[in-house]
């Protein structure tokens, strides 16, 4: 069962919200080894016979349950590619959290690029959370590069969280989904950067069906030298509604680069976009400062509430 | 209290010094209600910037309950005991009314004792706490958010600079109300607020005009107040929603 050290129960812990081990069905994958597996009734887990990664499968009309699927990474120069996908039933209503936590102490670079394929079936309900945590003192980088690919039936609803606050070094992050009729996808993604980091965001959000809808809101925060770009596109086939939101805040010699794509294909699409980029505005500072506040208490609590 | 001892203050805007506040010698004492008034453009959310720190005299001293604060940072003045409500509230992205009221209170809040913040400025703590304080508030909202985080910091003077403007929708005994319960509330504190309406006038213990960067006059309401009526220092709130009357 569960053997984990104390550095890999922080980073559980950091990732998943994780102290013990979950109600529900999980996998836990440390190092590139299952640590640990439960299926339930309605969610089953297997290991893929081709390529590393699971299979999840849950059972139509299976409701408030829910799948965490956490990977701890602490051996410096470890590189692994992971496919995991997710078979949702019909009618189904679930919360599947996933997320990676790396630390390095090590001179290697540690890399995981998980690969996660969601289908779900109509009507289906989905709250999916994705956390990335990076620690350990090494000169080793900690790389993400995680793809999700999201094909969504007629009526389902995808909720998606995304987190990195702190320690990924390197992220490549792809996002692409396809909509059906009346489907509905919401993305939130928070992201901060600092030290020499580079953190890159890319969605292709396609709507096809009638009546589908895609929100994509991206807040993020570069601090030092690092570097952000955010790449966010999405496609109307049909009579849809989407929005996409890039809302940045800099500081130091962070940069950011925004490229909002909006493509139209229907006379009915409705698409709309927002990018801004600023330092923290000065009289924000001040305010909190009136209040009793030092400069920098003021901008950690305007970052915190950011990116809240 | 509060002593602006020769206070003057100069922007240099293209290589011209303009000076916009001059010379100024004030006194706040202690357990009193002061209005600043005069024209527009005459320095007087400037004085306030002053008092509060966010700008720094060009020369002049000023000292709070007799210690030197001319260099003290905001932060250190706020710790002292000095409040500033800003004319142009603040939007925070993120940050919900609590999470000012927290702060400004300096320790820890329970969620009653916020709630008696919002509702002294007569906002609905239910529909209020939670919310954030960005742009989908009204600029009238926002204005009583901005007292009620001076409320919370209950501190012993406490600078609000034209705090009835865009608080239309409530009234102003309510307003009065506030500064009432503020003195009340900490021992010997007192308030200064920049105004030109005749109904906070008409509640100051003491009056000062300021014109040009300078003191014009200053004295007790009942020496002032009867030099003021019918100039655009003492405006009636009917005069100034009415523009046929004018200012």
């Amino acid at each position: 069962m569960l053997q984990l050290d104390e550095i890999q129960k922080r980073l559980l812990k950091e990732v998943a919200g994780l102290h013990e081990v979950p109600e529900g069905a999980y996998n836990i994958r440390s190092n590139s080894q299952a640590a640990g597996r439960r299926s339930t009734a309605n969610i089953e887990i297997t290991p893929k016979t081709d390529v590393s990664g699971i299979d999840i499968r849950i059972k139509p009309g299976t409701k408030n349950e829910s799948v965490h699927i956490p990977v701890v990474m602490t051996q410096t120069g470890l590189k692994e590619v992971v496919y995991n996908d997710f078979y949702i039933g019909e009618d189904s209503d679930v919360v599947i959290v996933a997320g990676c936590g790396i630390d390095n102490c090590g001179n290697q670079d540690s890399q995981h690029d998980g690969v996660h394929r969601f289908f779900v079936g109509r009507n289906a309900k989905v709250k999916y959370v994705e956390k990335h945590y990076g620690s350990g003192s090494g000169s080793g980088k900690r790389i993400l590069n995680p793809v999700t690919e999201v094909y969504q039936e007629a009526g389902s609803y995808v909720e998606m969280e995304m987190v990195q606050i702190k320690g990924v070094d390197d992220t490549n992050r792809t996002t692409t989904a396809e909509l059906a009729e009346g489907a509905k996808l919401t993305v939130r993604e928070r992201l901060m950067t600092h030290g020499e980091q580079n953190a890159v965001s890319n969605y292709v959000v396609t709507l096809n069906g009638k009546d589908s809808s895609a929100d994509v809101v991206s807040r993020s925060v570069a601090r030092e030298n690092s570097y952000q770009k955010f790449d966010a596109k999405i496609i109307g086939n049909a009579p849809c509604h989407g929005h996409t939101e890039c809302d940045s805040i800099i500081m130091d010699k962070g940069r950011i680069l925004a490229v909002p794509g909006l493509e139209a294909n229907d006379l009915d699409a409705e698409l709309f976009h927002e990018a801004a980029i600023g330092k923290i505005a000065g009289d924000q500072l001040i305010k909190l400062m009136t209040l009793g506040l030092t400069e920098s208490e003021a901008e950690e609590q305007i970052i915190n509430g950011f990116l809240k | 209290m509060l002593q602006l001892k020769n206070v003057s203050f100069a922007v240099d805007p293209r290589g011209e010094n303009k000076e916009i506040i001059k010379n100024i010698d004030l006194t706040v004492p202690k357990n009193k209600l002061i209005v600043v008034t005069g024209p527009n453009g005459g320095g007087k959310s400037t004085l306030a910037r002053l008092i509060a720190g966010v700008e720094k005299p060009s020369s002049g001293k000023i000292f709070f309950n007799g210690e030197d604060i001319t260099e003290k940072s905001i932060t250190e003045r706020a710790r002292a005991g000095i409040a500033y409500a800003f004319q142009q509230p603040v939007r925070f992205k993120g940050l919900n009314v609590f999470d000012l009221l927290h702060i400004a209170c300096g320790r820890k809040l329970d969620v009653g004792e916020a709630c008696e913040y919002l509702s002294a400025v007569g906002l609905c703590a239910r529909d209020y706490i939670d919310r954030e304080v960005n742009s989908s508030l009204s600029g009238g909202e926002l204005k009583r958010i901005e007292i009620a985080t001076v409320i919370a910091r209950s501190a012993e003077l406490s600078v609000f600079d034209e705090p009835e403007a865009g608080i239309d929708l409530w009234s102003f005994q309510s307003l009065i109300e506030v500064f009432e319960n503020m003195r009340k509330k900490v021992k010997d504190s007192s308030v200064l607020i920049i105004s030109h309406q005749e109904r906070i006038l008409n509640i100051a213990d003491e009056i000062i005009v300021i014109k040009d960067g300078s003191v014009q006059r200053s004295g007790s309401r009942e020496e002032v107040m009867p030099t003021l009526v019918g100039t655009s220092s003492a405006v009636n709130y009917c005069s100034r929603i009415d523009p046929r009357k004018g200012e």
